[in-house]
């Protein structure tokens, strides 16, 4: 079949993107602390992503290196990021990011 | 010449008999006291006696022939160093020079005589009259102590040593007027008596400066010598306003108006001290000095003019206080002012040697007066009061004869001293030319008549007419022990044998007392005559002339006594309790102002002293104190007080400042401004962690399209 559609690189950024941009979109709108964690998640994933496309193809392994990098680095984030939730959950008994405002005027 | 070369120990003595009872009076006996004191005196009077002998034999002498007799201790002030050299107002150098340095001529003779003679008897009265008094020695101290500053003032040969004497004599009248010091009106009238003194001390120092800046020189010789030298015109104007000067000196010491007021309260000294100070000697002291100074008076005609008004007005003023007041002592106080007046009337229109003659006899019957009231005083227990006096004369006849005689002397009557002296004035003054001296010559002619009148009041009221006094002092009448009787007749000798030294010319005399006194005043006849005025130094042309007009005034003159004499008579022969006062009678509102003295101790009140408030203002000298007092409370602490007030009010305002302005605009001001500008500010504080995570991917954007389109 060769009217097949060839995935080059730039598929692989725009899902990259895409994926970005839905991390981003979930930090900035979601309440739940939990909810926004994941996004977060998503946006390190979404620039792994990004990173094995450029890897593949320069033809490097830079890019697959700084990928697990990348992952090491997202694993110990998250696990300090539940800690300050537990920590957040025992202060205010809700997980709702809109009660973080004691810094509000 | 012993006598006159030792002359200077005439002064000494006395001083010698002071000190000796300022160290060690209080340990002595009366009787030493009065050995001492009185025995010094009796010596300076033997010396003065022989003194004068000795100097009339010495100026007879051709070479000698009325010079005066000069001679110096040391010289006292003044150097010969040259540093108090100074140029007189002519431009001529001068150096200023005071000797201890003695004078003796003839007018300081007559003083010399009568001032030792008068105080050597008054010394032997006190021994009598203080006798059972306090302060024996205190007494005879002060009185000795004055005996040496009256001859140094007599004594003396320059105007400074004279007015080291003439201090002195007011210092002793101060000590001796409150010899009572216990009794406040005795050191009232002490004060008084200093006070008024040393305002004419103030003029006579002045003059005395006039005199050395004009003259080079103060020694009496030396300023008459110029003087009359010609060198000055009449009429000279410094001249004329040093004697006038002089004169307000004279006029303190020897109580003319208008410092006549001391001498009246004087009288709260004992009596001996008025007999002596203030009737023979001290008040004397400025007839000597004027006469002392008659070349310079003689150049200034309108000073003598003053003199002579101011002796003639005084005379007539005392006189008519005399004639109502009722204390023996007075009565005699204001006398003797009435009687210097005279003396100043003499001296004024030029006849220096009736004034002179007039001091000599006055000295005599004032002083007999005065021992004679102290003598009935002391027979009466201390009564002063005429009122409460009458009827001595049998009880006390020594004194009533010798003070009969002194009234008949005082009052002018023939052959008595008074007539003599008083007539020369009175005849002096009339032959002037002038009407301004024939004015004068009533004057002295009424007040003749009302000193006849007022003497022989005081004697009928006191010897004569019923008894007035209560029934114990009349048991205890009795005549005074000899010790004041004594003094009193050989005074009463004196003043009928005085006067006939100056027998006129016209009742064919030789008038011996003018003849030497020609030496010190003879100089005065060229410079009168120079004025056109007759003069009865110059002998001869005319006596002829006018003999009959002075019979014609002696004979006045006795009327004038006569007249007075009868009016006391009728009046006062037969006063009883209660008797009537005929000027009370007749005008009561005059009666009254002279017996309240024509109200100048409380006039002088008013305007000198500020004793007293004209209405809420104090005038005078306590008048400056008070005003001086109130630009004090006023006026200094006023300013000071406002200084204070303005202080306050900078650190009011400064507190202001500091708490509005500074801190308030200052420090504030940036704080407040802080917070309105952090309203808005904070207004994106929302506390929302989305929102910052929103504004953070934000700029993020921003900065990788900036980078990218860049």
């Amino acid at each position: 079949m060769e009217s097949m559609l060839h995935i080059t690189t730039l598929h692989y950024l725009i899902l990259g993107a895409a994926l970005f941009l839905l991390g981003v979109i979930g930090v900035l709108t979601r309440r739940n602390v939990v909810i926004v964690l994941m996004s977060i998640e998503l946006i390190l994933n979404a620039v792994n992503l990004n990173l094995v496309a450029f890897s593949r193809m320069w033809g490097g392994l830079h890019g697959q290196v700084f990928a697990i990098f990348v992952i090491t680095d997202a694993a110990a984030e998250a696990a300090v990021g539940l800690g300050i939730l537990i920590a957040f959950f025992r202060n205010k008994e809700t997980v709702n990011v809109d009660e973080v405002n004691l810094l509000k005027w | 010449m012993f006598f006159l070369d030792h002359i200077w120990l005439i002064p000494l003595l006395p001083a010698f008999g002071a000190a000796i009872m300022f160290f060690f009076g209080r340990k002595l006996q009366k009787a030493t006291v009065s050995a001492v004191c009185v025995g010094s005196i009796v010596l300076a009077f033997v010396m003065a006696c022989g003194a004068v002998s000795q100097y009339s034999a010495w100026s007879s002498t051709p070479e000698n022939f009325h010079k005066p007799y000069q001679t110096v201790l040391y010289t006292w002030l003044g150097t010969d160093t040259g540093r108090m050299n100074y140029s007189t107002r002519g431009g001529s150098p001068a150096a200023f020079r005071a000797d201890a340095g003695f004078l003796l001529d003839p007018l300081s003779s007559i003083w010399l005589l009568f001032v030792t003679g008068v105080g050597m008897l008054i010394h032997i009265y006190s021994t009598g009259y203080m006798a059972h008094e306090g302060g024996y020695y205190r007494f005879f101290g002060y009185l000795n102590l004055f005996m040496f500053s009256m001859l140094t003032l007599i004594l003396a040969n320059n105007y400074v040593l004279m007015f080291v004497g003439w201090e002195g004599v007011g210092l002793c009248s101060y000590l001796l007027i409150g010899f009572y010091f216990h009794r406040k009106s005795a050191s009232d009238a002490a004060a008084k008596a200093f006070i008024v003194n040393r305002i004419g001390d103030a003029g006579f120092l002045l003059g005395m400066f006039f005199i050395a800046s004009y003259f080079g020189s103060l020694s009496f010789m030396d300023v008459t010598a110029a003087a009359r030298s010609g060198h000055f015109a009449i009429g000279d104007p410094i001249i004329t306003a040093a004697t006038l000067l002089l004169f307000v000196g004279a006029c303190g010491k020897s109580a003319q108006l208008p410092l006549y007021i001391w001498l009246p309260d004087a009288m709260e000294g004992p009596t001996p001290v008025s007999a002596l100070i203030h009737a023979a000697t001290m008040v004397t002291a400025g007839v000597y000095m004027v006469a002392r100074s008659n070349a310079l008076f003689v150049l200034a005609p309108k000073s003598m003019l003053v003199v002579a008004i101011v002796g003639a007005l005084t005379a007539i003023f005392a006189a008519s206080i005399g004639l109502v007041q009722n204390d023996i002592k007075r009565v005699l106080a204001y006398s003797t002012v009435s009687q210097l007046g005279y003396m100043f009337l003499a001296l004024g229109v030029g006849a220096f040697a009736a004034g002179v003659f007039h001091v000599f006899t006055h000295a005599f019957f004032k002083a007999l007066l005065f021992l004679g009231a102290g003598s009935v005083i002391h027979s009466m227990s201390g009564e002063q009061d005429m009122r409460n006096m009458g009827d001595l004369g049998h009880r006390i006849p020594t004194t009533h004869r010798t003070m009969f005689i002194a009234t008949l002397a005082i009052a002018g009557i023939f052959p008595f001293a008074g007539f003599f002296s008083k007539d020369a004035i009175l005849w002096e003054t009339w032959s002037r030319e002038g009407g301004a001296y024939r004015i004068l010559w009533y004057v002295g002619y009424a007040t003749a008549l009302m000193t006849a009148f007022y003497m022989f009041r005081l004697m009928y009221l006191t010897f004569h007419g019923r008894p007035r006094m209560s029934h114990e002092v009349e048991h205890h009448i009795h005549e005074s022990p000899i010790s004041m009787t004594a003094p009193l007749v050989v005074l009463a000798l004196c003043a009928i044998v005085a006067g006939w030294l100056g027998w006129p010319h016209s009742l064919g005399g030789s008038d011996r007392f003018t003849k030497f006194l020609e030496p010190v005043f003879a100089g005065e006849a060229r410079v009168l005559q120079e004025e056109g005025r007759t003069s009865q130094l110059v002998a001869g042309v005319e006596e002829e002339h006018n003999t009959g007009t002075e019979w014609l005034l002696m004979g006045l003159s006795l009327a004038a006594a006569g007249v007075g004499w009868g009016m006391a008579w009728r009046s006062y022969r037969h006063a009883d309790k209660g008797y009537t006062e005929p000027i009370a009678a007749v005008a009561p509102p005059v009666y009254d102002v002279l017996l309240h003295k024509y109200y100048v101790d409380e006039g002088y009140d008013y305007i000198f002293t500020g004793r007293r408030k004209l209405g809420d203002v104090r005038l005078g000298v306590l008048g400056l104190g008070a005003a001086s007092a109130w630009v004090d409370t006023n006026v200094i602490d006023g300013a000071v007080n406002a200084a204070g007030w303005i202080t306050r009010l900078a650190a009011t305002i400064s507190s202001w400042w500091d708490k509005w302005i500074i801190d308030g605009i200052g420090v504030n001001g940036p704080a407040i401004l802080a917070r309105m500008l952090s309203y808005p500010a904070r207004l994106f504080e929302w506390g929302l962690v989305q929102w910052y995570a929103l504004v953070m991917t934000a700029g993020l954007v921003g900065f990788v399209f900036y980078y990218v389109y860049h």
